[in-house]
């Protein structure tokens, strides 16, 4: 890198122009600490106010009626895993095999449709796949259920993870589909079995990012799963959501309830955040890393 | 100057891979881009040695992968046509005036979206207007000015800013941001910048500078991660070329680099306004949900993707049902143009393979 300070400062410069790259640089660094900050402070405040609330009732029990102390959020534990369940079944194959089409066939015209749409689609507000979905499902089964919840974060799924596995794919050698084809081995099976294995650890990554994107997500479960103050375990029900209920909680005019809602966004982070970093130690010793 | 360069590369690049049996590799190609031409003629040659009776798996799976392809298409297509179908009523009965109607009253049946449309707007325009010095700073400094070892420490923190969940940042604006405002921003803001109007009026704390705030943090790892790449993307003998000239360093970035990357800078905005415009629970929880039309930042608000959350589950009667799904067309649409003119602009430089938000 040639732009060590010391360099410029033997030249003989205006004070202004010295002036202005200090201003710059300090700037840059400022900026550096502002957004850094946000983050930091988030995370404490997760400890403190999250970590004194998490007990044992609280991750066994279901939510008790308004007034009364204590509870817990055990069914919108059990109700997030749900969810995100059918959204894996539905988006994981969904967005590999996109992927799959935009590197081993889609080169041309129709190909970049693809592409463009899947960026698209990245782009919808999540408020409004959960109209859709509303739309689609729960109006035609006439409840919210924790199915239709699933089918909206798993199409929320299947952009991002189509982008990932197209980018792996395509960083795979050509000389290794050309061994597979050469000893005889059919197109379908040498995509599967030898392109879609070497890519797999960046593949992984690209879809425990897109878990970790949605386990959060709020805005279209409140119209599909719904939220539920009790148990449920079945998929056509309406289903509590850790997420869900964190926000009914925190807008809730009860002390003890923003205190569990804090305990809650602590859990939903803990386990975004050991998704994230689990992949990133497990795949970071691969020879096609992961896109981040 | 990189921009053409990198253009120049991809349509040659899509060039080769669409007929390949046709276009022979051009003079400028580099060698790896050659190997690359030759080997997928060779993929074909190899393919056709192969016996008859693989083609038909190979063909079933074809299709099997092209139809998840189209499904993927097909489920932006029916995203838009239930909401056209849904809001037809309201679209019916109101038309254009939908959108610059004052009065949402669900009890008479009157719906219109002018302070939503309004809340939205300034509340990613406010929010866009912090995030983006901050965003480019942190880039810059990034690539920039960064000691090596820092470099994957603040990217990794600015990533990680974009998979904490909304609600999570709404929990922190009601009872950690929402506070601190009114107690020690605002009246401080009041009183120096008061006069212009933007700063007046009771203080809650919850309203638009709230939302601003909020929606500013999360889209900063958007842009900022963009900007990043764009700049990355400058060749190094741009940057060369500037010092060589006895440029300072705030010269050489400003010159040398930012200039170079502004188009897919200003992508990267775009595609960060794309998030703000859509982002909905965070702001549902601190922005005051009024449906006002209020020049003080301080006063509450109430945007599209808010009413939506909030009053979707509870509509009743079918014209209500339909003026909200009309907003969350209008939301649809708007998100569209925008999150494609960011693609294009970002695509431009990085030429299609990089670029994407990573939220």
């Amino acid at each position: 890198m040639p732009k060590q300070p010391g360099d410029i400062d033997t030249l003989k410069l205006s004070l202004w122009r010295r002036l202005t790259d200090q201003l710059a640089t300090w700037f840059a660094i400022g900026a550096a600490v502002l957004v850094v900050v946000p983050l930091l402070a988030i995370f404490v405040y997760l400890l403190i106010k999250g970590g004194g609330s998490v007990n044992f009732a609280f991750l066994t029990q279901t939510p008790k009626p308004p007034g009364e102390m204590g509870g817990g959020m055990a069914n919108a534990i059990v109700g997030t895993g749900l969810i995100l369940a059918v959204a894996s079944v539905l988006g994981v194959p969904m967005g590999i095999g996109c992927g799959i089409y935009l590197a081993e066939y889609g080169r041309g015209r129709f190909g970049d449709l693809i592409r463009f749409t899947a960026d698209v689609l990245n782009g919808v507000p999540s408020i409004v796949i959960g109209i859709a979905v509303y739309g689609l499902i729960v109006i035609r089964q006439k409840h919210f259920s924790a199915f239709s919840g699933g089918v909206a974060l798993g199409i929320m799924m299947i952009p991002t993870i189509a982008r990932a596995t197209e980018e792996m794919l395509l960083m795979v050698p050509n000389i290794v589909r050309e061994a597979a084809l050469g000893l005889g081995i059919p197109k379908w099976r040498t995509t599967l079995s030898i392109t879609l294995r070497t890519a797999s650890a960046g593949v992984i990554t690209g879809c425990m990012l897109a878990f970790a994107r949605v386990a959060g997500e709020t805005a279209p479960l409140l119209f599909t799963a719904f939220g539920n103050q009790f148990w449920n375990l079945k998929l056509n029900q309406p289903t509590a959501a850790l997420s869900l209920q964190v926000f009914t909680y925190a807008i809730s005019p009860y002390d003890d309830w923003h205190k569990q809602a804090w305990a809650g966004a602590l859990i939903l982070i803990v386990m975004i955040v050991a998704a994230v970093a689990a992949v990133r130690i497990a795949t970071s010793r691969g020879t096609l890393k992961g896109v981040s | 100057m990189s921009a053409s360069q990198n253009e120049g590369n991809s349509s040659e690049q899509s060039e080769t891979t669409q007929k390949p049996a046709i276009v022979m590799p051009a003079l400028g190609q580099t060698a790896t881009e050659r190997e690359q031409h030759a080997s997928s003629t060779g993929l074909q040659r190899i393919r056709k040695s192969h016996p008859r009776s693989s083609r038909i798996p190979d063909a079933a799976f074809g299709m099997l992968i092209l139809l998840t392809a189209i499904s993927v298409f097909a489920i932006v297509v029916f995203v838009a046509w239930e909401l056209f179908d849904k809001s037809r009523p309201s679209l019916h009965q109101f038309g254009l005036g939908f959108f610059y109607g004052h009065e949402w009253d669900p009890v008479n049946d009157q719906y219109g979206a002018m302070p939503f449309i309004y809340g939205t707007l300034v509340s990613s325009f406010l929010a866009l207007l912090i995030a983006v010095p901050l965003s480019i700073g942190v880039a810059v400094y990034i690539t920039e000015m960064c000691p090596v070892r820092l470099r994957a420490i603040i990217s990794f923190l600015v990533e990680l800013l974009a998979a904490i969940p909304s609600v999570i940042y709404g929990l922190w604006g009601i009872f950690v941001l929402a506070p601190l405002l009114r107690q020690y921003v605002e009246p401080v803001l009041a009183r120096t910048l008061g006069w212009t109007g933007f700063f007046s009026g009771p203080m809650y704390g919850i309203g638009m500078l709230a939302a601003g705030i909020i929606m500013a943090i999360m889209v900063i790892p958007i842009i900022a991660s963009i900007t990043r790449e764009v700049l990355t993307a400058v060749p190094q003998n741009q940057r060369e070329a500037v010092l060589a000239l006895g440029a300072t360093r705030w010269e050489m970035i400003r010159m040398g680099v930012l200039r170079n990357a502004r188009i897919g800078i200003v992508g990267g905005i775009i595609l960060g306004l794309g998030r703000a415009l859509g982002e909905t629970m965070a702001v549902t929880m601190v922005i005051g949900n009024r449906p006002e039309v209020s020049k003080s930042l301080f006063a509450p608000g109430y945007t599209m993707a808010s009413v939506l959350a909030n009053e979707f589950t509870e509509a009743t009667g079918d014209l209500y049902l339909s003026a909200l799904v009309e907003i969350g067309l209008a939301l649809f649409l708007v998100t569209l143009i925008v999150n494609a003119l960011a693609r294009l602009l970002v695509w431009t430089i990085t030429g299609g393979t990089t670029g994407r938000a990573r939220a």
